[in-house]
């Protein structure tokens, strides 16, 4: 199984540096620490062992090092910022495994914008060479972008012309959305193989400012310090060190960590995700959150469910089916939620926050069919109930004919602000795409919902009686798992984001959509694709018909 | 404008005068060239009349010219070699098709980028070599360097002909980034970083016209060969100037041999320092300098596997030296071998796909053409008495690209421990102490027939002349 857990003194990839309120993130990609055999990382090109890291240094910088405001992201190679994925592995790598590289990188850019957003983290790309491709993506993610005018080097975004494929990581969206490139300028840049140098660049606002090399690393600090007085994160604090996740492995189909347990069953294709809540209610005084620090629990549940997300998405293709059930008591869950919005302007809490936040989206881009069973001890409530509705479908269990009350749902402020999607929409507001239906709910904060009640409520999806609960729940797991999975992954990306689109909602859509298309056809794959013959020499054959 | 003789002026064989799209681009940048020549061109000596060799033609009389002439005021041309009839590519995936007369679309960018490359080689070296004036050995070596100097400067011209003629607004704008990015300049170096170290002894420079000028000779042959038939042409005729640079190289280091040889026998021996004592270079130190250029230029190649080596190939774009002496010009579902660090201080062999290998083959080209010069100056070595030969080290030592980039191999190829290497390094390569000597050696002289002690008189003269003939006279 390939993990993602890393430590800053095991990086091969990175250098990690703080100097007060600048932490200083140097890509010095080793040629030969490809995650997996057969191709050499050259020219700072990365692959997802050097992104693993990438992402690992980023939280260290979140958690680790409250003091830092502002993250320049460089190259400590000489005239080669970064040359963007490596092709061959591209160009050798599974469909899957393309498009689990894809999501995760995007999900690490879209988490620097994330972190500006909502934490006040600031990003400057200091392009010090050449940066082209996922390069110059990295460089889109952040706030600002620097680049080194020495004549030589240049921006690019190659796919089209070089590789017959679309810049994976956002890079087209985010130039014209974000970086309002203009149109026809996009379109001259993304279809020339060299790039621009970096007066053009900065004439088409491909990049915000450039400076001589002797000058470079003057600029730099200076911008970087212009950025990090943007930011509100602290002045002083103490970091909180994000211990290694206490996960156990057992056999295949077993994992195990502190707040979530992943159970496999390979024959029916799903797996059960458990989140625990805490045994009591965790720490709501700030001096003490600070010490339980990330044994907190809305911090260590958070780690426990994303590792455990990616773990699935990496090592368990075929496993379409995510089954996600709470265990424990509910009134420990909301104290959990009064305690992170009581805090929410410590630096900590938020931070732990926007852990959860992240973490939740990923599961919203999971290609992966979501069931949430609301069953007998169940705790879905609060910032648990997420859960809930991050979730295709809902099945709870009804009890009342028996006179009993059975399992209820609980929903907290959390619901309703805290977590927003990357439509920048609650889970809520997105599920029922009806202000109104919101506003009623925001009423019943604190209300105990049990099966009838949430049913009116639209909080769940079905509430089959316990006389009828295991078969119910047997047929329409397996019903699931039956279905195609590609028509499964496009159905479920298209009814889980209602309402406008955000930047973020096109990047994943598009990298759904279109990137995925591409990745799948001949042009691109087959044995005359160009991805494929890419370094052999030989020419791309195409089949010219549009589509 | 157009009332110009284009033909005295600029002498060319691309028909300037009717060429007004040409004219024009080359009016704007001209002008441009010759303040870049005056400000970073041979320091000094931009009044001297110096006694050159100018093209003015392709054919056997036209291309060598004699006469005294101001650097500035040197007739740089635009001469392509004759056009061949009915030419067609001679490898890769296109072999056999008509060549090309324009650029097509696909290959814009890559071909515009390997004329970028190679154009700005050569205003580099100029740049390199401009204050080697105020240090030469003679007049004769003095009169050798602004030819080098002019030549390069053609060579360029050569590159922006192409970039002019046949990519539009964007080849105008690389025409002037050429004259932009200078050597050396932290701001705006040279594209290629050897290109960035300035020359400032005579053992350099003949280092680098026998290796690095070498370098180019191969890059040019590769080039000669491509579909793209104005380059082609244009890189023929380069070759043909290219060869007297290889040839500067060789007499220089052979006449710096040939000194130390007769230093070593007047004062019977060969310590190192006692030769130097004597005024001549020992060598043991221009061992070092050859294992220097040798390792710094074998870099200039690439990498042993290289996609754009393959790409290039595959589209007929740039071909192997002599393509056609090889048997078969596709080069497709072959393997080449290769030696690459085995990790465990020994060395392996692997195959690699031929297309992806050819950065290899035109190296070990590079360095069978690099043996010449050592069977000459051996012998003389072994004529005076002396046992050890100079010799050129592995392609594996100090490389700092490709496979065998960072590893620590010793000149006679084996692999070491890499403290060994750090310690050894000193005696492997030139030295501060090396650069301080040949530094403390570096007189001019200008007398006419007189030359400096370290280095042997030339044994033949330029075009015939007497040795005591005044190469360059100053005012």
């Amino acid at each position: 199984m390939l993990v993602f857990d890393r430590h800053p003194s095991q990086y091969r990839h990175w250098k990690l540096s703080v100097d007060g309120p600048v932490a200083t993130l140097s890509m010095d990609v080793d040629e030969n620490g490809g995650l997996v055999e057969g191709y050499q990382l050259k020219l700072n090109s990365y692959d997802l062992g050097v992104d693993i890291e990438f992402a690992d240094a980023l939280q260290r910088i979140r958690f680790e090092h409250p003091e830092a405001k502002c993250v320049v992201i460089t190259s400590a190679k000489e005239r080669m910022f970064c040359a963007g994925a490596n092709i061959y592995m591209l160009g050798r790598s599974s469909h899957a495994w393309k498009v689990n590289f894809c999501k995760f990188t995007n999900e690490t850019r879209n988490g620097m914008e994330d972190s500006s957003r909502h934490s006040g983290l600031k990003f400057l790309a200091a392009l010090n060479g050449t940066c082209a491709g996922g390069g110059y993506e990295v460089a889109l993610a952040c706030d600002e972008i620097l680049m080194v005018d020495d004549r030589s080097s240049t921006v690019s975004l190659p796919e089209v012309p070089l590789l017959g494929v679309l810049p994976g990581t956002g890079g087209l969206t985010r130039l014209v959305d974000k970086r309002r490139v203009r149109r026809d300028l996009a379109d001259l840049f993304c279809a020339n193989p060299d790039g621009v140098r970096a007066d053009r660049a900065k004439a088409w606002k491909l990049v915000d400012r450039t400076a001589p090399p002797r000058d470079f690393v003057q600029r730099t600090k200076e911008r970087a310090l212009e950025l990090a007085r943007l930011s509100d994160r602290p002045e002083k604090a103490k970091g909180v060190e994000l211990v290694p996740l206490n996960r156990r492995i057992e056999g295949d189909n077993r994992i195990l960590y502190d707040w979530v347990e992943v159970e496999i069953d390979r024959e029916r294709r799903l797996a059960t995700l458990t989140v625990k809540a805490p045994a009591s209610a965790p720490e709501s005084e700030i001096a003490a959150i600070e010490a339980a620090g990330a044994t907190w629990w809305p911090l260590a549940m958070a780690r426990d469910l994303d590792d455990a997300i990616l773990m699935l998405r990496l090592n368990a293709l075929d496993i379409g089916l995510w089954v996600l059930k709470t265990r424990g008591n509910a009134d420990h869950v909301l104290a959990a939620d009064k305690a992170l919005m009581a805090n929410a302007s410590n630096w900590f809490v938020r931070e732990t926050i926007g852990m959860l936040r992240r973490t939740l989206a990923r599961l919203d881009v999971s290609s992966r069919s979501l069931y949430a069973v609301v069953d007998e001890e169940s705790c879905f409530a609060g910032s648990l109930a997420e859960l809930l509705f991050a979730a295709d479908r809902s099945y709870m269990i009804d009890r009342t004919a028996n006179g009993e009350s059975g399992p209820v749902i609980r929903l907290s402020p959390a619901n309703f602000d805290l977590y927003p999607m990357v439509s920048g929409r609650s889970r809520l507001a997105n599920r029922f795409n009806d202000a109104a239906e919101v506003n009623r709910l925001a009423g019943q904060i604190g209300e105990a919902f049990d099966a009838p009640l949430a049913l009116a409520a639209g909080l769940v999806t079905l509430t089959p009686d316990d006389l009828d609960w295991e078969e119910e729940l047997r047929l329409a797991l397996d019903d699931r798992a039956g279905l195609s999975p590609d028509a499964l992954t496009g159905m479920e990306a298209s009814l889980r984001f209602s309402g406008p689109e955000t930047m973020e909602t096109k990047i994943f859509g598009r990298l759904s959509a279109w990137q995925n298309w591409i990745f799948n056809r001949p042009n691109a794959v087959g044995d005359k694709g160009a991805l494929k013959l890419f370094g052999s020499g030989s020419k791309a054959q195409f089949d010219w018909q549009r589509v | 404008m157009s009332t110009l003789n284009y033909q005295e002026r600029i002498p060319n064989n691309v028909d300037l005068g009717g060429n007004r799209q040409l004219q024009r681009a080359l009016e704007h940048w001209q002008p441009r060239f010759l303040t870049w020549w005056k400000e970073l061109g041979p320091e000094r000596y931009q009044d001297a009349d110096v006694y050159l060799r100018t093209a003015i033609s392709v054919d056997e009389n036209g291309w060598a010219n004699y006469g005294f002439v101001k650097m500035p005021d040197y007739r740089w041309g635009i001469f392509l070699a004759e056009q061949e009839r009915d030419r067609t590519i001679g490898f890769g995936d296109l072999c056999g098709k008509p060549v090309w007369q324009q650029v097509p679309a696909e290959f814009r960018s890559i071909l515009r980028r390997l004329i970028v490359t190679q154009g700005d080689t050569e205003p580099a070296s100029v740049e390199q070599q401009r204050l080697l004036g105020l240090t030469c050995p003679s007049l004769y070596d003095l009169r050798n360097l602004f030819q080098v100097n002019v030549e390069e400067g053609r060579h360029l011209w050569a590159m922006v002909y192409l970039l002019h003629a046949h990519f539009g607004r964007d080849g105008r704008e690389e025409a002037e980034e050429l004259l932009a990015r200078h050597s050396g300049d932290a701001d705006k170096p040279r594209i290629l970083g050897t290109f960035n170290e300035p020359i400032s002894d005579w053992l350099s420079f003949f280092m680098f016209t026998y290796f690095t000028d070498r370098d180019g000779k191969y890059q040019l042959k590769s080039l000669a060969e491509s579909a793209f038939d104005p380059l082609a042409r244009s890189c023929r005729f380069m070759l043909t100037e290219e060869a007297y640079h290889m040839h500067v190289g060789e007499n220089g280091i052979g006449r710096i041999v040939q000194r130390t040889l007769e230093v070593m026998k007047e004062i019977g021996s060969e310590d190192p320092e006692a030769v130097r004592r004597a005024g001549a270079i020992d060598l043991p130190t221009i061992q070092r300098y050859v294992n220097f250029w040798f390792s710094s230029s074998l870099d200039l190649f690439g990498s042993e596997q290289s996609s754009n080596a393959a790409n290039t190939f595959a589209n007929g774009i740039k071909g192997r030296p002599d393509e056609a002496t090889f048997e078969d010009h596709l080069a497709l579902d072959q393997a080449f071998e290769i030696e690459v660090p085995d990790g465990a201080g020994g060395l392996r062999r692997e195959s690699v796909p031929m297309r992806n290998a050819m950065n290899e083959i035109t190296r070990r080209a590079f360095v069978a053409d690099c043996e010449t010069g050592f069977i000459r100056w051996n012998r003389l070595i072994q004529k005076s008495g002396y046992q050890t030969p100079l010799f050129l080290p592995s392609p594996r030592f100090r490389r700092t690209i490709g496979v065998w980039g960072g590893q620590p191999v010793a000149p006679d190829g084996s692999i070491i421990a890499r403290e060994a290497w750090e310690t050894r390094k000193g005696s492997w390569l030139p030295t501060e102490a090396d650069g301080a000597f040949i530094r403390s050696l570096m007189r001019q002289v200008i007398e006419p027939g007189k030359v400096a002690g370290w280095i042997a008189p030339p044994a033949r003269k330029v075009n015939h002349l007497a040795a005591d003939y005044e190469y360059v006279k100053f005012h």
